[in-house]
């Protein structure tokens, strides 16, 4: 494929991969925030020929796994209304929640549709006038935008049975609370390309700023992750950090302002609940007031029972990065993909899925 | 609680469908046809005794044992949409069932139908399919010779369903099994992969590219006849043996990572798999570029995986590459000793990593 096949040239990574190893010279830890540089890392097995000086950890950026218990457990409890149909991207429907997922649920009768975006459950909702029509509002600053787009169009055309339950989060907050936590030390962070596409690359100064660490916003192919290494080496080898952008091909320092505004229309900024950190303040969204007939959240009293947390599962370590995934207990023992626990190793942007996907007893 | 009721990823080829063949279905059948767990069964035609012997004590007199195996097989379809580009569900419908025969080395002769079908269906449309489904087994060579028929009320299925069960015969001296894969083998691939679920993919998505795909489906009896042939006569002499074509699979649900993990399992082998030897068409690259998808995960109706021999590898790549549906037709990896069971790829960049088996449906990412 043209404009893909240049990022994945192994010509250039084996040229970059010398460079980093010549420019490392102590040992240091970078967390790739985002769930999908975490898969392409195993995808592609670029830990295996980075320098051993370079440690990769994965951070809290997959929508499915920092989504909490407890909000889990609302969303099942809003399939089981009678006459809703419930409808969410793929991964959500094989998270366990306190009891069970929304598969389980679906198969004794919920409508759960699995949607690829929100056009479609707009779809959904224009066909099933009669009938309430619920989205599953999971994901960070890139897919919110379109969610915004969506109650837009909904309340433009005057439709007025589809509801979203947003839960919403938004990245630079949590990065910030892993970074004040200090359970783990970090030198630096591989940026989310696709969130940092909408929200700018401005949007990370003050991790250089406020807490001395150096960025590289990286795009999803081997050579935009190997790039962003690089950079990160070069930074702290230099101890100039900085926000250094590797995705220009996507990513302004200003981001999408259409969407930024469509965002800021329909949703404002509150607390969230993230599975691992509990309540951080100011990284959710939830919608205005000015749209509450969009919100399901206060249209829909539901009891989703009491929250139960899975015994022994480590979901939460391993999104703070305080924890790989093979040293949770559960890893490929209680927990694997077909029988999983935690939502890590469901989700297709999980670090526990990725792990035992790609990397299984170390080859 | 998900071990109580059946979920759609009990039904997508993966983990989820081994278990439930493995841990209910072989449990109660139990026996050591079913136990091969290949695509087709295959029984030795016996000495013939009690049916022969009638009620009223008249005894025929026994028939030897026949050289000449059965294979048995069936499979139903319930793909939507009923029409996609390069098929349908009646082509569909005859190319599985024969292309399950010729896995374990068959010839297919003939195919029973059984159609299910939701009241309303146009009879148009039904014609259409059962004509598309004569011109396949014309193609295969293969007659349909018992059929029945099943209408259920609107909404009790959707559209129509198809059955097709195959006999076949397995000719002396050809023993093809999933066990049979040993350290040195070479695996051969037919052709492109991921052509077929990502017609169906994009057709259910209403996705649209520039350049269309068109689904795999092939009727691949004479594919495998012409390999069986190459093996058997390596350089054109009979100086070969049937048993150096050890496995054949046509890699349908579950795609080839799937395919490859079953036969890792069933020999106790390893497999090693280059990535940039796969052939993936550029369409089927980008659709599930796009979707998020893995072609090594993605259905094929048309291809088959061959592990043969090292010494007759080079005559089974020219016998594929010398048929209509085996043109790009490649070696893509290699049995080895190392981890057994396990399929491991070496990636475009020079790293490995594993090919775990599919489990459940595969999902486009959330962002």
């Amino acid at each position: 494929m043209k404009y893909v096949d240049e990022f994945r040239d192994p010509e250039l990574a084996r040229t970059l991969l010398a460079r980093t190893a010549a420019r490392s010279t102590r040992p240091l830890r970078l967390m790739e925030f985002c769930g999908g540089h975490t898969h392409a890392i195993m995808r592609y097995g670029l830990r295996t020929l980075l320098p051993p000086t370079v440690d990769l950890r994965s951070g809290p950026g997959c929508p499915v796994c920092v989504t909490a218990n407890a909000d889990l457990d609302r969303a099942i409890a809003l399939s089981k209304v009678p006459e809703v149909i419930l409808t969410t991207f793929g991964d959500m429907v094989r998270v366990p929640g306190s009891r069970e997922s929304l598969q389980d649920a679906k198969a004794r009768g919920a409508d759960v549709r699995m949607v690829y975006s929100t056009l479609d459950a707009l779809g959904i909702a224009r066909q099933n006038p009669q009938r309430p029509v619920i989205f599953l509002g999971v994901g960070f600053e890139t897919t919110a935008p379109t969610i915004a787009a969506a109650i837009l169009q909904a309340q433009s055309e005057g439709l007025r049975n589809l509801t979203v339950l947003s839960l919403h989060k938004l990245t630079p907050p949590a990065t910030r609370a892993i970074l004040d936590a200090g359970e783990l030390a970090i030198d630096g962070i591989i940026g989310p390309g696709h969130v940092t596409t909408i929200i700018g690359s401005d949007a990370w100064q003050f991790l250089p700023a406020d807490h001395g660490v150096p960025v590289a916003i990286a795009g999803f192919e081997p050579l935009d992750i190997l790039r962003a290494v690089a950079d990160l080496v070069e930074m702290v080898e230099t101890g100039r950090p900085a926000v250094a952008n590797t995705y220009a091909r996507s990513v302004t320092p200003q981001g999408n302002r259409a969407a930024l505004e469509a965002m800021d229309r329909v949703f404002e900024v509150s607390t969230a609940q993230w599975r691992g950190f509990g309540p951080v303040p100011a990284s959710g969204l939830s919608i205005r007031a000015d749209f509450e007939r969009f919100d399901a959240g206060r249209l829909f009293d539901v009891d989703p029972g009491p929250t139960v947390e899975h015994k022994g599962c480590l979901c939460g370590d391993v999104l703070r990065g305080t924890v790989t995934p093979p040293e949770c207990p559960l890893f490929d023992k209680a927990c694997t993909p077909v029988r999983p626990i935690g939502p890590c190793m469901v989700s297709a942007e999980g670090a526990c899925a990725a792990y035992y996907q790609f990397a299984r007893d170390a080859l | 609680m998900s071990d109580k009721v059946i979920l759609l990823a009990h039904g997508s080829g993966g983990r989820l469908s081994h278990d439930l063949v493995e841990k209910l279905f072989v449990r109660y059948f139990d026996n050591p046809t079913l136990l091969q767990l290949d695509d087709s069964a295959v029984v030795p035609i016996p000495e013939s005794q009690a049916p022969f012997h009638g009620t009223g004590d008249q005894v025929l007199s026994p028939l030897p044992a026949s050289p000449v195996r059965l294979a048995f097989s069936t499979d139903s379809y319930v793909v939507s949409p009923l029409f996609f580009p390069g098929g349908d569900i009646g082509k569909l419908a005859v190319c599985g069932t024969v292309n399950d025969l010729s896995m374990s080395g068959a010839w297919p002769l003939w195919l029973s139908a059984g159609f299910i079908i939701e009241e309303g269906l146009p009879l148009a449309e039904l014609e259409r399919l059962v004509a598309s489904m004569a011109a396949t087994a014309e193609l295969a060579g293969v007659q349909i010779v018992t059929g029945d028929t099943k209408v259920v009320d609107r909404g009790s299925a959707d559209k129509l369903f198809i059955n097709t069960a195959g006999v076949g015969l397995v000719p002396p001296g050809v023993e093809i099994a999933g066990d049979r894969a040993q350290p040195g083998d070479v695996v051969l691939l037919s052709g492109t992969i991921g052509d077929h679920g990502m017609t169906i993919m994009t057709q259910r998505e209403g996705l649209r590219f520039d350049s269309p795909l068109e689904s795999d489906c092939a009727p691949l009896n004479r594919l495998v006849a012409d390999l069986l042939a190459a093996v058997f006569f390596p350089s054109g002499e009979k100086s070969g043996e049937g048993g150096a074509l050890r496995c054949l699979r046509d890699p349908t649900r579950g795609g080839l990572a799937t395919a490859l993990n079953e036969l890792a399992a069933r020999s106790g082998v390893g497999i090693e798999i280059e990535e940039t030897a796969v052939p993936v068409r550029e369409a089927v690259r980008g659709a599930c570029e796009l979707l998020g998808l893995d072609p090594l995960y993605v259905a094929n109706e048309g291809k088959l995986v061959a592990i043969v021999a090292p010494e007759v590898a080079d005559a089974a790549l020219a016998a594929l590459r010398a048929h209509e549906y085996g043109r790009e037709a490649a070696v893509i990896g290699r049995v080895t000793d190392a981890h057994r069971g396990r399929v491991v790829q070496r990636t475009a960049l020079g790293a490995h990593r594993v090919v775990d088996m599919l489990v459940g449906e595969q999902l486009p990412r959330i962002c």
